[in-house]
């Protein structure tokens, strides 16, 4: 264990999403939008996941990463490390950052389910240089919605959905995407969260023939390149997600091969849940 | 194949010998060099094949003490060394094996360290037979350089027996200069740069991206021919040293080499980061699920540990029928480990032949004797998957030799229509690395060729003032020993720059 990190929890939402602050002041310092971590809860035996970086404060020395629990791996972290505790394996800002740059008109920025996360730094990164930003968020259900009061401080605009309804419009994130784009000039959207919700977006924003970037939140280990666990096919070209990404243009990224790789140790899954001892959450956790 | 001798048997036999040897000695005759030829090369102890198949336990046993006494009295001390300037970093040989042949264990080990601290990794996985064993007199008097005196098994001797006898020594650093020096990478080329700028009393920080330390020999090698036990007892020698080690830390993105060189404080810094970027085929259907890099593969199990089911939480890919792709020490890494997984049946694929198979001697017997299926003269054309993406057969194409290329290898030339399909359900790709872009893209000012190798002067130093780079990032993917060899030269320049600073 090489750092000292510390915890907290003051913005969990339920049971399933977690907000932690964590002491990380090299990470903190040097990040920028777009880029992402992986850690491991144990340095020996524990797996490597990646998580996107939320929010970080370089006075302060700290970053902020959100997850949700979907292995046993974030199960673990969520329910065993208490403030003050030690992260053993913590390594970044990993993943090239964001190019954001003034845009003519609106930059669209939307985010899915934990894939809101990732998105809040882009967000406020358009929101400083003066671009004019709208922002959806969307979750399947109010429970797993996270950062609205963040998201509208950093918007000119925020449009809140819910799939099922249970909280403010009821929607997937393309209907309010596609009747933007029918009425203003937007210059780029961004899109995270799952790889589908990715893929309808892309498909959404092509009529309109705007730009659009996708955040792939592909299986890693090293995150450094060293092994090439999360290619994805860009243009035909094999890209390195860790090294090449996280962010790619989203007409060229072959979604169906993406979602069709994370699946690749499902069945594992299926039975670490049922052991309660394997992780296999990387990949899942975050974008 | 030869039928597999114990430890037991081996001993046995040495011991016969060795006593009449003594006998010999004690009666005042001195070993003519004829005596010493006519003694057989003592071979490896190892475990049975069809066992060591199914663990993960250390392959080659090491020698007992009286077969290193036997191997060492084979060596002529025939003046020239030629075998010492066939050693990338100068291992003083005829001297360490003339302190066998007086059973002064400690002396031999000392010896070697004087130019290499890391005689238990090199006596494992160097390629001797293409270094100091080549020139070896002896087994050039045999016309035989496959009974060359066994070096690398003295080697090896020697240091396990200074570990298990609680005798290792650390050198003692000069006076602290109070000047800091940043080494990049913790791998072969990191540690020794980190060794020889300590030892010369500066400090020294090394900085590595993962979790562990050791960079290839951690993630890279398999346990069963490197434990990863000996690869940490020498980092903790270095800790006994003084040398500080930062793990997960990137440099580039943590902090850049500009932030460490100006702010952190540095005044020098060595980059090893090692050729860590996996090299693919860019054939169809290579992003099918089960096709891997072999640095993937074998990271998940060898640093992540994937082996060790009950513990891991790192998930291994189940696989029947494995094929690995290449010919190197890598490649071989990969099939012994699928083997060693569980997989039923492991194929290595290769476009040449044996004889042209870069890996070492050794570890292509050992994968044959495991069981390795080898196709040679054949290369992949396409991956098959079925409807869910995953990986069911390789389609391949046979070759054969035909005249010697840039390399001095017979190239291997495709006989079309030869396609056929080898059903799969792993593939593991061992065909080299690119070097990773990572310290390029994020240092203003570093030359690379288009390779993305870092361009080096003769004394390792960069195109950036106070930086040196070594190792894999600067020749390609190469050897422990060649990386090591990089690094005292990168060092010995440092130390040089330091002192006139």
């Amino acid at each position: 264990m090489h750092k000292k990190r510390q915890l907290s929890y003051d913005k969990e939402r339920d049971q399933s999403v977690f907000y932690y602050k964590v002491d990380a002041p090299e990470i903190a310092r040097n990040r920028k939008a777009g880029q992402f971590i992986i850690f491991q809860i144990d340095d020996n035996y524990g797996e490597r996941i990646p998580l996107t970086i939320a929010d970080a404060n370089p006075e302060e020395g700290w970053i902020a990463i959100v997850f949700q629990t979907v292995g046993a791996t974030t199960r673990r972290f969520s329910m065993t490390f208490d403030v003050g505790d030690n992260i053993p394996v913590l390594v970044g800002p990993l993943g090239k950052p964001t190019h954001i740059e003034k845009k003519d008109g609106i930059v669209l920025c939307v985010g899915g389910g934990i894939g809101i996360a990732p998105l809040h730094p882009i967000v406020q990164a358009n929101h400083n240089i003066g671009n004019k930003v709208v922002t959806i968020i969307g979750a399947r259900t109010k429970d797993l919605l996270f950062f609205e009061d963040e998201m509208r401080a950093a918007s000119d605009e925020l449009i809140v959905v819910t799939d099922d309804g249970s909280y403010a419009r009821k929607a997937v994130v393309t209907e309010p995407l596609k009747e933007i784009c029918e009425k203003e000039k937007v210059s780029e959207i961004v899109s995270i969260g799952p790889a589908i919700m990715m893929k309808f977006c892309v498909a959404a924003a092509k009529p309109f023939g705007v730009p659009i970037t996708t955040s792939l939140n592909t299986i890693m280990i090293d995150g450094t390149g060293m092994c090439g666990c999360c290619r994805v096919s860009v243009g035909g070209e094999t890209k390195f997600v860790c090294v090449d990404g996280p962010e790619f243009d989203g007409y060229k990224v072959d979604f169906d091969n993406m979602m069709q790789r994370m699946t690749a140790f499902k069945d594992k899954e299926r039975e670490a849940d049922h052991k309660c001892r394997v992780g296999l959450d990387a990949g899942k956790a975050g974008a | 194949m030869s039928e597999h001798k114990t430890t037991e048997m081996l001993q046995e036999e040495a011991a016969k010998l060795f006593a009449e040897i003594e006998a010999k000695k004690a009666a005042g005759t001195k070993l003519t060099p004829k005596d010493r030829t006519s003694i057989p090369l003592q071979e490896m102890p190892s475990q049975e094949p069809t066992v060591r198949a199914h663990n993960m336990s250390e392959v080659a046993l090491g020698y007992t003490e009286t077969q290193a006494r036997l191997e060492s009295e084979r060596c002529i001390q025939c003046g020239g060394a030629p075998c010492k300037n066939g050693c990338p970093v100068g291992v003083p040989i005829p001297e360490f094996i003339k302190h066998i042949q007086e059973g002064d264990f400690k002396g031999a080990v000392d010896t070697i360290k004087q130019t290499n601290l890391l005689p238990a990794i090199c006596g494992r996985v160097c390629p001797q037979e293409n270094q100091c064993q080549k020139f070896c007199t002896v087994g050039k008097m045999m016309k035989a350089p496959e009974k060359a005196v066994a070096i690398g098994r003295l080697e090896r001797f020697v240091a396990d027996w200074e570990r298990s006898h609680d005798q290792i020594t650390v050198p003692t650093p000069a006076p602290e200069t109070g000047k800091k020096v940043a080494v990049i990478g913790s791998g072969p080329a990191g540690l020794t740069v980190a060794a020889d700028i300590r030892r010369a009393g500066h400090s020294v920080t090394v900085f590595e991206a993962f979790q562990k330390t050791g960079g290839v020999m951690v993630y890279g090698i398999p346990e069963f021919r490197l434990p990863k036990e000996l690869v940490a007892k020498e980092v903790d020698n270095l800790k006994k040293m003084g040398v500080e080690f930062k793990t997960s830390f990137l440099v580039g993105r943590t902090q850049t080499l500009e932030q460490l060189l100006d702010e952190g404080g540095y005044d020098a810094a060595f980059i090893g980061t090692g050729a860590g970027l996996p090299k693919f085929m860019h054939i169809e259907g290579e992003n099918l699920i089960g096709v891997f890099s072999a640095n993937e593969y074998l990271t998940r199990s060898n640093l992540m540990k994937a082996y060790d089911r009950e513990h891991s939480d790192t998930p291994l890919y189940d696989a029947k029928r494995v094929a690995v792709f290449g010919g190197g020490n890598v490649a071989m890494d990969g099939a012994r480990t699928a083997l060693r997984l569980g997989a039923e049946k492991v194929y290595c694929v290769y476009r040449r032949t044996r004889a042209e198979m870069p890996a070492r001697i050794e570890e292509v017997a050992h994968a044959f004797e495991e069981g390795v299926d080898f196709h040679f003269l054949e290369n992949p054309t396409k991956f098959i998957g079925d409807d869910k993406g995953r990986l069911i057969g390789v389609e391949l194409l046979t070759y054969e030799l035909g005249e010697p290329d840039a390399s001095g290898r017979r190239r291997p030339v495709a006989i079309p229509g030869t396609e056929h399909v080898l059903d799969i359900d792993a593939a593991v790709i061992a065909l080299g690395n690119d070097s990773n872009p990572l310290m390029a893209q994020t240092t203003q000012g570093l030359n690379v060729t288009k390779w993305g190798n870092i361009i080096v002067d003769e004394n390792q130093k960069t195109s950036i003032p106070r930086v040196w780079a070594g190792g894999d990032i600067v020749l390609g993917a190469a050897t422990v020993i060649l990386a090591m060899g990089e690094g005292r030269r990168a060092a010995a320049s440092m130390n040089e720059y330091l002192a006139s600073k």
